[in-house]
């Protein structure tokens, strides 16, 4: 097999700042000095490969994933959308894995200490794998927004953390997902670390088409890598 | 044909502090089967054993407990586990070696990481032995991208056209200081994300 192409840079237009100072635990943590510009070598056209094998039968659906008895408590929601590189190409085959508090806003992380109660039926961790048209698809509980310390009264908008690889090293993205019509967006440093113009872009969109009647609704979450520098002919 | 306007990147967003049962739970005690961890060596008998171990600084000089590391890297005999290695990617080993890791910072004393592994061979394009490390943390909006070089690959390391390009003044921010100890061979390799020492970090 040959080498795969390169791939186009990190758009620093559409991804925040190493530091927002807004958000106060970046001005001690971003980077200060410029990134060196490396070469794209084997080392970077390479990562690692999970696929289906990788994800167990009940991974996707987070609602039966860590129930023990009975269903969780919430509003059960289908998050779909496809994995595409900046041409629109369909990013098949790839491993998402996702995070995120329960209803009530609780996280299961021991360092939670948000009073708000644990579900015993929900854990709030899932894995799925992209198919061949690039789609991916979790049954899950909207999540609850939750205190943090930032600034007083500061609360985190509904989000569900998303982790993907994508064909290469380079095409890893670790990205938070929101919900549409969220009054606390507009006030949330870390949603507004993000330029402006691309904001929107984390923020999913309802959609009667991925709903199931009588059972869930459905967001659509569509997600953006990084792409190869020479396009294929089209024809 | 006339150029299509490209999609605009998905914007990177902060990891958080809460990835441990998302992304390493059974290393934080999660019910939760883990697909990556920081014993990555065992799938490689012909290679050298060897720890890296390290801890990972902010601007204070504080050690950060909520990190997660991750590490890309070739086997004893510089291939990738991935189709785009043209020299056929670990074949003829005894197993296969996935070479990739993922360790939090949160579970050792002192926030420690630390990954069991075999040193990669160098893969036969000139640069020095390496491995590819992807760093994510809560207050990191960006992962970062670094390297890990071997102390003792020094003529290598000489000739590596990817630190040719960093100022030699930061070079050593990249190179693991190996030493021998009763557990075996130890690479330290801290991570100061600010500072007189910060680590460089790329962007390929
Ligand atoms: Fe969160």
């Amino acid at each position: 097999m040959s080498e795969p192409s390169e791939y186009t840079p990190r758009d620093w237009s559409s991804h925040p700042p190493q530091i927002y100072p807004e958000y106060k635990s970046t001005p001690l943590r971003g980077p200060t000095k410029p990134l060196v510009v490396l070469p794209q070598t084997l080392s970077e056209l390479t990562g690692p490969v999970y696929g289906q094998d990788a994800v167990g039968p009940l991974d996707h659906d987070l609602t039966k994933l860590a129930a023990r008895n009975g269903e969780p408590n919430g509003e059960r929601i289908i998050v779909s959308g496809v994995v595409s590189d900046e041409d629109g190409r369909p990013v098949p085959h790839i491993l998402l894995e996702v995070w995120q508090p329960n209803a009530a806003g609780r996280y299961i992380h021991t360092d939670d200490q948000h009073d708000a109660p644990i579900d015993p039926n929900f854990m709030g961790a899932g894995r799925c794998v992209t198919n061949a048209a690039g789609r991916y698809r979790f049954i899950t509980i909207k999540p609850g927004a939750y205190p943090w310390g930032n600034h007083y009264n500061a609360w985190r908008p509904n989000h569900i953390h998303f982790s993907l690889f994508g064909p290469s090293i380079l095409t890893r993205l670790v990205t938070q997902m929101y919900f549409p019509g969220d009054p606390l967006l507009e006030l949330d440093p870390i949603f507004n670390g993000v330029p402006a113009a691309s904001r929107h872009l984390l923020v999913s969109k309802l959609s009667i088409a991925l709903s199931e009647a009588e059972w869930a609704l459905g967001y659509e979450f569509n997600i953006v890598l990084r792409g190869r520098k020479s396009t294929p002919m089209e024809t | 044909m006339a150029a299509k306007e490209k999609l605009k990147q998905t914007p990177s967003q902060t990891v958080g502090p809460y990835f441990s049962y998302g992304l390493t739970p059974e290393q934080y005690g999660y019910d939760y089967k883990q697909l990556a961890g920081n014993d990555l060596a065992e799938a490689d008998g012909d290679g050298e054993r060897i720890t890296i171990r390290g801890q990972v600084f902010d601007g204070n000089g504080e050690t950060v407990r909520d990190a997660v590391l991750e590490l890309w890297q070739a086997d004893s005999q510089g291939r990738y586990a991935h189709p785009g290695d043209p020299r056929g990617s670990n074949t003829g080993l005894a197993k296969e070696f996935g070479g990739f890791g993922r360790v939090g910072t949160g579970t050792l004393p002192q926030h420690y990481f630390e990954f069991h592994t075999i040193k990669p061979g160098p893969i036969g394009d000139g640069q020095a032995p390496h491995i590819t490390v992807v760093l994510f943390m809560r207050g990191l909006l960006n992962h970062a991208y670094t390297r890990i070089y071997f102390s003792d690959e020094a003529a290598a390391n000489g000739d590596d056209p990817a630190l040719a390009l960093v100022d030699a003044t930061r070079r050593d921010t990249l190179i693991a200081q190996r030493r021998e100890t009763a557990d075996g061979i130890v690479y330290q390799f801290d991570i100061h994300m600010q500072g007189d020492q910060e680590t460089v970090f790329f962007d390929a």
